[in-house]
């Protein structure tokens, strides 16, 4: 049956079985989390964390990983922050544009550093991630941006509901994971990005222009956190600028590997980036109807993240043997 | 002129040798931040006050100089500050359920070593790239911590147990002490005994170490293992030193250790780099520091300083290999 043989050949398919798994078991404990409220929860919660995995998941595709971009989601929301004590009139187009331009500079600032000088960039943004958020700290003067500065059609960005009560995020987190996958899939820079991933030096050699392509991915990926500022703060209602966005790049970078993202670079789906997103929002909902306390979330996105660190290797290890090549 | 000195430095390679080397880069930021301390503020120009500002960062200087080999194999560590929080608090736990101090002490450092091995093993086995396996075991150590101990303070130790910053020998407090001691056989372990030659082979070349008859993956096993049995130590350390356990102790320490490491001029792909910079590397950061805290500047505004010197610090030492290369 070749259809069925390609459809166990399907990557995604581990992470939805462990996605069944978690919700028919959590609801078989608990039917209360089938119910309308949990689900609405869960899809509330995730297009912040979606909208960066997007851009760490081109990252990671490239061989890099970017672990500043909490930092820049805090950087731009207090950017949005301070305009709209300044300006409380402003549009929201005009504050994705302004997220959009602040998080597109710092991350392009990331990409120049590992282009110019060839280092990794797990080191780079390390040290950005400190670099970025001491700037916060200093353009905000370590005042929080309080609820009643964020003017209230931000707020009702993302509660009120704009087409068949589904909030205003939702909709444009879901158009920037459906233009994600076209670029990706569709486009000549995202075939560039796959080819540059999987082999950086035969791509420069078939003219490939991996320093822009480097740039690229480090720009979009600093743009789309700088939106997910956008959205914390009209999620939260508040910005703090010691406090948001701390750690959530880990929470990002683990749901880009559970969703089959390989770390070597090279392969990866937004597909997969979605259901491995889904996949810890679903568990964070999960925790308190299976009566887990919060302290062990970390804990268990860490159990989380190892394993698919492990799975994604033995994958790897697999496909060597049956490719029989070295390179995969 | 510079042309000239350029002819002349390759004309005689011992001399270039010694004088192009990343060391010389932490000597001169360490002169620089000496005096740019002095001038920032009248009161920093003290050598007691400048020692007991470094035992806070004893603990991150103990792991740095393990962080050196680790790095000089080739490999990283990150899970380094989340080790701390995470045997700090089984020391308090441990302590807390009844066990003597002595005994939860190695229950802790055991528990660090473990945390260290599983580092290892992952890398050495299952050849995860070290540098994001440990960004996860970073999260899991962390988790691990924060769920055992949730949002309590682990306390009530003995007196004679808490405070080993206010403990002196002359004026040097047994921090420092422990600390000097502790790089110096490191030093000498690295640079004059056979384990220290193979270390730098595996970093130059792995394959070619593996067919020189070196044991790679044993070593690499041990460096992690030493890795995280250290930062047991330092748990107990800072335990000690804050009289409670917290799961947010050193929450991003990993920063100020790598910038430690990076500032000393260890090479970030591994088989180069020395004690002797780290060691140097660690004052500059304990000068920076109180030097900062002395003139008044925000903590927060000190990241920004921070993150930009480790970005300084490694492509200074890039620049520096790339140009003792030719």
């Amino acid at each position: 049956m070749p259809l069925f043989d390609k459809f166990l050949r399907i990557r995604e398919l581990g992470i939805l079985s462990i996605i069944l798994i978690v919700v028919i078991g959590a609801s078989i404990i608990d039917i209360r989390f089938l119910s309308y409220d949990s689900w609405r929860a869960v899809l509330l919660a995730i297009p912040l964390i979606l909208v960066m995995a997007m851009g760490q998941m081109m990252v990671i595709i490239c061989r890099h990983v970017d672990i500043s971009i909490g930092s820049i989601l805090a950087f731009s929301a207090i950017i949005i922050g301070l305009v709209f004590i300044q300006f409380p009139n402003t549009s929201l187009l005009a504050a994705i544009f302004i997220t959009a331009i602040v998080g597109a500079f710092l991350g392009l600032v990331n990409g120049l550093i590992v282009t110019k000088f060839n280092v990794h960039s797990i080191i780079v943004t390390l040290g950005t991630l400190s670099l970025y958020r001491g700037l916060v700290f200093i353009v905000s003067g370590g005042r929080q941006i309080d609820r009643n500065d964020i003017p209230l059609h931000i707020i009702s960005f993302s509660q009120t509901s704009y087409i068949f009560s589904i909030p205003g995020i939702l909709i444009l987190s879901t158009v920037i994971v459906l233009l994600t996958h076209l670029i990706m899939k569709h486009s000549i820079i995202g075939r560039e990005i796959y080819a540059t991933g999987s082999n950086p030096t035969a791509a420069h050699l078939k003219g490939i222009n991996v320093t822009k392509i480097t740039l690229f991915v480090f720009g979009v990926c600093g743009m789309l956190s700088g939106i997910a500022g956008l959205f914390y703060a009209s999620r939260f209602g508040y910005v703090n600028p010691g406090v948001t966005g701390v750690g959530i790049e880990f929470i990002v970078i683990a749901g880009v590997i559970i969703g089959g993202t390989s770390i070597t670079g090279g392969s990866g789906s937004v597909l997969g980036t979605f259901l491995g997103i889904l996949l810890l929002g679903i568990i964070n909902v999960a925790l308190p109807v299976l009566n887990i306390p919060g302290g062990y979330q970390k804990a268990i996105y860490g159990i989380i993240i190892v394993a698919a660190l492990a799975l994604d290797q033995f994958i790897i290890y697999r496909m060597k043997i049956i490719r029989g090549s070295k390179y995969v | 002129m510079f042309n000239n000195l350029n002819k002349y430095l390759s004309d005689n390679p011992t001399l270039r040798y010694w004088i192009i080397r990343p060391e010389w880069v932490a000597v001169f930021l360490l002169i620089i931040s000496i005096i740019v301390s002095i001038q920032l503020s009248p009161f920093f120009a003290d050598m007691a006050f400048i020692l007991d500002s470094a035992t806070p960062y004893v603990e991150y200087g103990l792991i740095a100089i393990i962080l050196t080999m680790v790095i000089i194999s080739g490999e990283i560590d990150l899970s380094i500050a989340s080790m701390i929080a995470l045997t700090a608090v089984i020391f308090g736990t441990f302590f807390n359920a009844g066990y003597n101090l002595p005994i939860s002490a190695l229950f802790a450092i055991l528990a660090g070593l473990l945390c260290g091995l599983f580092n290892g093993i992952l890398v050495t086995k299952l050849k995860i790239p070290s540098i994001i396996l440990t960004i996860g075991t970073l999260t899991l150590y962390r988790g691990i911590a924060q769920a055992m101990a949730s949002d309590f303070s682990l306390g009530g130790y003995p007196s004679w147990f808490v405070g080993i910053d206010y403990r002196y020998i002359g004026i040097v407090p047994i921090p420092v002490i422990i600390f000097v001691i502790f790089s110096l056989i490191v030093g000498i372990v690295l640079s004059s005994t056979i384990y220290g030659k193979q270390l730098y082979l595996i970093g130059t070349n792995p394959e070619t170490a593996k067919y020189s008859g070196i044991k790679v993956d044993k070593i690499k096993l041990l460096i992690f293992g030493l890795s995280g049995l250290i930062s047991g130590v330092a748990g107990v350390l800072g335990t000690s030193r804050l009289a409670v356990a917290r799961f947010n102790m050193a929450t991003g320490a990993e920063l100020e250790i790598v910038l430690m490491v990076m500032l000393g001029g260890t090479y970030i792909f591994g088989g180069r780099g020395n004690i002797f910079g780290t060691f140097i590397a660690f004052w500059i950061v304990v000068i920076l520091r109180s030097g900062l805290n002395v003139a008044n500047i925000k903590i927060e505004s000190q990241l920004t300083i921070l993150g930009a010197m480790l970005i300084i610090a490694i492509i200074l030492t890039n620049y520096i290999y790339s140009k003792s290369q030719k």
